[in-house]
């Protein structure tokens, strides 16, 4: 007697697989596509959404402390002291961020800080971030700061290499040398600067909403 | 020795490169129309002009000024007839007087820059020069009034 052969094929559970990874496949891609972005030079060496968003909430401390966020505030005029109240006088941001006829930054703000307690500090390069790009900090949630420095749209057109050779800018490392009377970052720069390459070496991952 | 060039004119002066130009003006060449305030570049009395920017003499190194024009209020006309001092003339202007010649270099950049500024423009641009007189609501139609007499060419 010819036995007839027959095969079991798992139609329904095949199907149910192709769903699920269907449907995981298209959740990473927009996961992805929400909290992380990469570049064709492969800066990102290493992406680890974990330790990226750790490495941030550091630097998050930092950004948002007085002497950051002084510079980046939400209107045109810089903020100033401790208290993050508006500059004396209501020096204005101008154009391109040096401030407007005879309040410009370095009419007060020398190359280098003024002796004595809360007088101006200086930096050759004193300026907010320019009008057509304001960089904004104040006010920025976590996740709302790091979708914002990784943009070149909103970061001052910066690809992720230059976002790295930005924490040894002369005016962000002002912010530990502010003269007396301020204080200084949560962070030494030191720290500051391994959390930010950290960052965005991992994924610059955005902390979730 | 350093080479100041000042108001046109050149002066070798034997200081310290870190004293505030203002102390040079002022007590080692005489120059006492820009004035001392606070010392700490908040009210704007000593405000002079580095190569045409406005300066706050009281924190800028002498050093910072060497191989740069210096300006200050003497300087600012051969004959006391740029428009601000036309316009402060006639206006009456300064109560006490102690920071109207911050005052007026400020103005200057701004009329330089601006040559027909809005009132708002020139709240703007003159934040930083305190009066205790109060007399801005005069310093304010004098830079308007010096305005038209720059526009009219005067």
């Amino acid at each position: 007697m010819k036995i007839k052969k027959t095969y079991f094929f798992p139609l329904k559970a095949v199907t149910a697989l192709v769903i699920i990874f269907s449907v995981i496949a298209f959740m990473s891609f927009g996961f992805k596509n929400d909290l992380t972005v990469t570049n064709a030079k492969n800066e990102i060496i290493n992406k680890d959404s974990v330790e990226s968003v750790k490495a941030f909430m550091d630097v998050y401390k930092v950004l948002m402390s007085p002497r950051c966020m002084n510079c980046h505030p939400a209107g045109d005029i810089p903020l100033q002291g401790d208290d993050n109240h508006l500059h004396n006088m209501y020096p204005q941001r101008g154009k391109d961020g040096k401030g407007i006829y005879a309040m410009k930054c370095s009419n007060c703000h020398q190359p280098t800080n003024v002796e004595g307690l809360n007088t101006p500090p200086g930096d050759p390069n004193w300026h907010l971030p320019p009008a057509n790009m304001k960089m904004v900090f104040e006010g920025r949630t976590p996740r709302q700061l790091a979708k914002q420095l990784i943009n070149p749209k909103t970061n001052g057109n910066k690809t992720l290499q230059k976002l790295i050779e930005h924490a040894d800018d002369g005016l962000v490392k002002a912010g530990w040398n502010p003269g007396e009377g301020r204080t200084v970052p949560p962070l030494s720069h030191e720290e500051f600067k391994k959390a930010w390459i950290t960052w965005i070496k991992t994924g610059a991952y955005a902390p979730k909403p | 020795m350093i080479t100041l060039n000042i108001n046109n004119k050149n002066y070798n002066v034997d200081v310290d490169p870190e004293t505030p130009l203002l102390w040079v003006l002022r007590d080692t060449l005489g120059l006492v129309g820009t004035k001392y305030g606070c010392g700490i570049a908040q009210c704007g009395a000593c405000t002079v002009h580095l190569n045409g920017a406005a300066a706050r003499s009281c924190v800028t190194k002498v050093s910072s000024a060497v191989g740069r024009k210096v300006v200050t209020i003497e300087g600012l006309s051969e004959k006391n007839d740029h428009p601000l001092q036309k316009a402060w003339i006639e206006l009456d202007v300064p109560q006490c007087g102690y920071c109207q010649g911050g005052q007026i270099m400020s103005a200057a950049v701004l009329l330089k820059e601006n040559k027909n500024p809005t009132e708002k423009d020139i709240d703007n641009a003159m934040a930083g020069n305190i009066c205790r007189c109060g007399t801005y609501l005069r310093i304010r139609k004098a830079i308007q009034l010096a305005a038209e007499i720059q526009r009219k060419g005067g």
